[in-house]
């Protein structure tokens, strides 16, 4: 495992844990937003701090959830999107 | 209570600079959407907007007025003028006494404090120019229409979000029907289309990068314009007397909270704001035959709105019009129900209902006659103007035919 990305992954659930009010160790993979209880202000509020800590640009408009490129569908799924993204910045 | 008659109307936004080429522009549902020009779009990721083209500040006003006006009062200025040119009221006598100004704007002198950020933050200086607070204080608009026209009644400023000028206006109605003022001038404007304007709103996810469209179950969003409408809103038996030509009549008011959310709008704060203006009205549902809607474009606000519509109306919601004029002019944010209330004066008046444009895919949670993409003669008697803000502030307003 390349170190890079187990920071991906723990950073991103870091974010994601701040913003449900939860600990690190309680935000499995496998959840989606809705089950963290992350609303719609969340979610941009998430995607603003991801943005900010890997110096990237998240393509994603609240008004078309499901066509966005950046999968939110669970974290599982925002951590393969943000690698994808910082894979790409580079 | 006294009725309460529109005498006088102006308007300047990415349609026209004047109410005529605005209705002409809605009858030919032209889109006044385009690429947004100012200093570092670049660096933006929403780039299109509802910008007023053309615009030359100094051949309106003198070098003093340019000092002090910001873009939002300027626009204000240019609506006013036609506004009281057409009433044909001359306030400078007593009649002013009893007369004022209120408006409504979001943000106000956005241009300047952006100018004024740049100065200080990014070039570094040390100084500004000396009129910064008098230009971009929200009511520096409603203040300068005050001593321009000798309005000495009650004057001020509303900032409710997206519901301002539709609070303004609302205000304002209430005023002249209760006899605490003669007449109006009323209405609102906003100049936001600058880098911080925009950028603030790109944060949120909710702008649209290419185009607005209302109810389309492919929209993605709202579109910012920029501009203003302003209205004389005068004592019915006032302006009958002195034989105006009365443009419409305002019938109703109402306003409502959601008590609920910061930005998701709520259905059931829509829809008693809905029949509350019917009510004030004294309108039956089946009495109206048009709605302008809030109409954004983004996928909260239009399924929201089309629920609360339905349901305030019941069965006369099938034999309704509602379009979203944002379409083609933009979304005004402060200034938007007032340059919204002319499709409702055109409806009234010329008989047309002005198009929801880019109208594209049917979306069964928006199933109502959206008018799409092109205007529509009929003969309607009672008309509504939606606001829904950010905040969950509503505000509509009942017009009737004069």
């Amino acid at each position: 495992m390349l170190t890079t990305e187990l920071t991906i992954r723990v950073r991103v659930i870091a974010i994601i844990a701040e913003q449900a009010v939860l600990d690190i160790s309680e935000v499995r993979p496998e959840m989606s937003l809705e089950e963290l209880g992350i609303d719609s202000l969340g979610l941009v509020e998430s995607i603003f701090a991801i943005e900010e800590a890997f110096d990237i640009s998240v393509p994603f408009n609240a008004n078309e959830p499901d066509k966005n490129e950046f999968d939110i569908s669970s974290v599982a799924a925002i951590i393969g999107a943000v690698e994808g993204l910082v894979a790409r910045s580079k | 209570m006294r009725r309460v008659a529109i005498t006088g109307a102006g308007t300047i936004n990415a349609l026209g600079h004047d109410v005529a080429s605005t209705w002409e522009a809605m009858r030919e549902g032209r889109c006044g959407i385009g690429p947004l020009d100012f200093r570092d779009v670049e660096r933006l990721s929403i780039r299109i907007g509802g910008q007023v083209r053309g615009w030359e500040a100094e051949a309106q006003f003198n070098r003093q007025e340019i000092a002090l006006y910001d873009r939002f009062t300027q626009f204000t200025m240019l609506a006013a003028r036609q506004a009281v040119t057409q009433s044909g009221l001359d306030f400078r006598g007593k009649l002013g006494l009893d007369c004022g100004v209120v408006l409504g704007t979001a943000g106000g002198g956005v241009n300047t404090w952006d100018e004024n950020y740049r100065t200080v933050y990014e070039e570094g200086k040390n100084r500004v120019h000396p009129f910064v607070v008098p230009k971009l204080m929200n009511n520096a608009a409603a203040s300068h229409v005050s001593m321009e026209w000798s309005l000495r009644g009650p004057s001020f400023t509303v900032a409710t979000a997206c519901a301002s000028s539709n609070h303004a206006m609302g205000l304002a109605f209430q005023m002249v029907r209760s006899g605490v003022a003669r007449a109006m001038i009323t209405g609102g404007s906003e100049a936001m289309l600058c880098f911080g304007g925009i950028k603030a709103w790109e944060g949120l996810r909710v702008m649209s990068k290419d185009a607005c469209r209302p109810f389309s179950a492919n929209r993605n969003g709202m579109v910012q314009g920029e501009g203003a409408g302003i209205f004389v809103f005068e004592d019915w038996d006032h302006a009958a007397a002195r034989g105006a030509d009365i443009l419409a009549e305002v019938a109703g008011f109402s306003m409502t909270s959601d008590a609920a959310d910061i930005v998701m709008p709520s259905q059931a704060g829509a829809e008693r704001a809905i029949s509350g203006a019917l009510r004030d009205a004294r309108l039956q549902p089946s009495d109206v035959g048009y709605v302008n809607a809030h109409g954004t474009g983004t996928a909260a606000n239009d399924k929201t709105e089309c629920a609360a519509v339905a349901h305030a109306f019941g069965h006369h919601a099938d034999r309704l019009m509602i379009s979203s004029t944002k379409s083609m002019h933009g979304h005004l944010i402060g200034g938007t129900g007032a340059v919204e209330l002319l499709a409702c004066i055109m409806a009234l008046r010329e008989g047309v209902i002005a198009p929801t444009i880019g109208y594209q895919e049917p979306d069964p949670e928006c199933a109502l006659d959206v008018v799409p993409n092109v205007a529509r003669e009929a003969k309607v008697t009672a008309v509504l103007s939606n606001a829904f803000a950010f905040g969950g502030l509503n505000a509509v307003i009942a017009l009737k035919r004069a």
